[in-house]
């Protein structure tokens, strides 16, 4: 196991030595040399190499498991307050695709309280053939013990050969505790999905780096195969009403682990009237503004589109809005089919958080803010005039 | 209390361009830092520690090179610093990452308390603090914004989409910490002597306990099968003419996209 440079068909041109991030790459006699004190066989350096002469080889490790023994493809149903959010929508619509390519079951795993029973068959009607419902109070909101070990003696029941779970604050808590306890492969915050047609494993896709490079990710001799899945990218599943589909009930077994993390208080941000990660249209306002009193622009504009109001880190930092509206790479990052930016410059860590919006419109006074490098519409001006002139004109042709 | 606060040094990332002929990532000369996410979990540590008193140990798992980020650590004021380095751990993905960081947190003795960033901004994985958590079999609690200790207790505010849960859990846990939570002090200049002056303790698979079958390459599930850049953002369109018109035209441009 290791890195290896094919002698014969490296040239030393030397275009994977400021690849390497570890700076392990060196050409002496026109030859690639590594250091392999330095590398951390990442394989950046591989993807470089036009003449394919650089090779991390793996030892094939023999699956643990049967692979075969695992079937069909289940969605996390993620519930807040016993509603379905629309992520899990979102999975399902995705879910039913890869369901397609294998031939395979689509299911759904929820949770909750006792009452939560009675949205099954919202899931059936978006697609799922099977739903497996564990419900207690315990489960009423989320929780890291009793969801791990519910998910985990589902899936070692049942045997799913992939999982679905929303990339949220829910989805992100619990996929990495359930992949560890399992010890199967995951993949966060997945932007892409699909099937490796001779394997008939997963292929997920991703950004890294702040969303510089994107990388595709397998776990093939592991089981299940457990992807996180970001927000708002994949399409979600049409409603068939009256769609019919199973209904398998598990019981919930109580541990003493349960009441290790009690919640002792939710506060509420009652600034936020539209869920960012989940809003269609968000517009969001920067330093440009100014002064806090000022967001109220922004606001005006979000509620002319029916968005979500956002905001760039200088305006969180500077306490004119609270942070669950904050887009970026210490914020949120958001997907919607509109996003406006009010007044925001478009520093790399902002980009991160919204740059793979459908449609992106940028107003600000600076014609070189580099946000108009990933602008759909740029208008270079003063926000002041624009954004109320667009607000108004947006409530003119929406009639 | 002691306190454990696992650290990754990263590339920074806003320095990272793309190379237009190659299509690739330019790494050459792009400085390596400590995650920032991870410089808010040290001073967290460094203020729980002023406030209940106690030890702050700040690891690491990377090559030789690492221990710089560990020295910055000491000099923002870590009382202690460990770096794990081994080929063997070379290509672990996030399981096997969490595994070796657990092992190596067992050997180091008793602890009250793990604290690590949200997430590190080269991978963005976010899972190797909850996967520390299961290795450990502790409570977690992610994405904190503010911490203390009530009664020998851990209570912790986490900040979620549209609400900020508050929970309390018994020790030892482990939390993973967002930026707001802080804003991480400046090394002072004694602290700087004294961090270049520290030898940097290094341990390897071996000295940890690792088994060889759970790190690197094979004890790794996942592994990427390619790296590509995303297509860039082309056709952007600037608008032109008076405020009035611009908006207009805007105003139709979205009508007609359908989104509203």
């Amino acid at each position: 196991m290791g890195i290896k440079i094919i002698g014969e068909k490296c040239i030393g041109c030397k275009i994977c030595v400021p690849a390497c991030p570890f700076q392990a790459i060196d050409v002496v006699d026109r030859k690639a040399v590594i250091d392999e004190t330095k590398c951390n066989l990442c394989g950046a350096c591989v993807d470089t190499c036009k003449f394919k002469a650089i090779m991390i080889e793996r030892e094939v490790v023999a699956p643990k498991v049967n692979l075969s023994d695992y079937k069909g493809i289940w969605v996390f149903a993620e519930q807040r307050g016993d509603e379905i959010q629309e992520v899990t929508l979102e999975l399902l619509g995705e879910g039913r695709k890869l369901a397609g390519e294998l031939g395979e079951e689509l299911c759904a795993v929820l949770m909750g309280s006792p009452s939560i029973e009675k949205k099954a068959g919202e899931l059936i009607e978006h697609g799922a053939d099977k739903v497996y419902v564990v419900t207690d109070k315990a489960l009423s909101r989320y929780s890291t013990f009793p969801y791990t070990r519910t998910f985990v003696s589902l899936i070692n029941k049942y045997k799913p050969e992939i999982v679905l779970v929303g990339a949220t604050t829910i989805g992100r808590d619990l996929a990495p505790r359930i992949a560890a306890r399992i010890k199967t492969g995951l993949t966060a915050d997945c932007t892409g999905l699909a099937i490796e047609p001779e394997k008939k494993a997963l292929m997920q896709t991703r950004p890294a780096f702040g969303g510089n490079i994107m990388a595709t990710i397998m776990s093939e001799n592991h089981r299940p195969q457990i992807a996180t899945v970001r927000h708002k990218v994949m399409k979600k599943a049409a409603k068939e009403k009256g769609r019919k589909g199973e209904i398998i009930k598990d019981q919930f077994k109580p541990e003493a682990e349960d009441a290790l993390v009690k919640i002792r208080e939710i506060i509420k941000d009652k600034t936020v009237k539209v869920n960012l990660a989940e809003a269609e249209i968000i517009v969001s306002g920067g330093r440009g503004l100014g002064e806090a009193k000022n967001f109220k622009l922004v606001e005006e504009l979000a509620l002319a589109l029916g968005g979500a109001v956002g905001a760039s880190r200088a305006t969180v930092d500077a306490g004119w809005i609270s942070s669950h509206h904050q887009v970026g790479q210490t914020g949120k990052t958001v997907c919607p089919k509109l996003y406006v930016a009010c007044g925001i410059s478009g520093a790399v860590q902002h980009l991160a958080g919204m740059s793979s919006s459908d449609i992106i419109v940028a107003i600000n006074k600076d014609p070189e803010a580099p946000i108009f490098k990933v602008a759909t519409y740029g208008i270079v001006g003063d926000l002041f005039e624009v954004v109320p002139a667009l607000t108004k004109k947006l409530k003119e042709v929406r009639g | 209390m002691n306190i454990i606060v696992c650290i990754k040094q990263v590339p920074e990332t806003t320095e990272v361009k793309i190379n237009p002929e190659t299509n690739t990532l330019i790494r050459e000369g792009v400085p390596s830092i400590i995650n920032p996410f991870d410089e808010n979990a040290i001073e967290e540590a460094l203020k729980l520690k002023e406030k209940n008193g106690g030890k702050v140990t700040v690891i690491t798992m990377g090559p030789p090179q690492a221990s710089e980020a560990l020295k910055k650590a000491l000099a923002m004021g870590a009382d202690e610093a460990v770096l794990i380095s081994d080929r063997a751990f070379a290509g672990s993905d996030t399981l096997a990452t969490s595994y070796a960081l657990s092992r190596a947190i067992k050997k180091l003795g008793e602890f009250d308390l793990i604290i690590c960033g949200k997430q590190a901004i080269d991978g963005d994985t976010a899972q190797v603090g909850p996967g520390i958590a299961e290795w450990l079999g502790l409570p977690q609690v992610t994405f904190v914004v503010k911490a203390g200790v009530e009664g020998g207790k851990l209570v912790a505010e986490r900040l979620l989409e549209d609400e900020n849960e508050v929970v309390e859990t018994k020790l030892p846990a482990a939390i993973t910490v967002v930026k707001q939570i802080n804003e991480p002090r400046y090394p002072s200049l004694k602290g700087q002597m004294r961090a270049k002056k520290a030898e940097i303790r290094t341990i390897n698979a071996a000295e940890v306990g690792a088994e060889e079958s759970k790190v690197g390459l094979k004890g790794s599930p996942t592994w990427v099968v390619r790296i590509f850049t995303p297509p860039p953002k082309t056709g952007g369109e600037m608008l032109s003419g008076s405020v009035d018109e611009m908006a207009e035209a805007l105003a139709l441009k979205i009508k007609k996209n359908g989104v509203c």
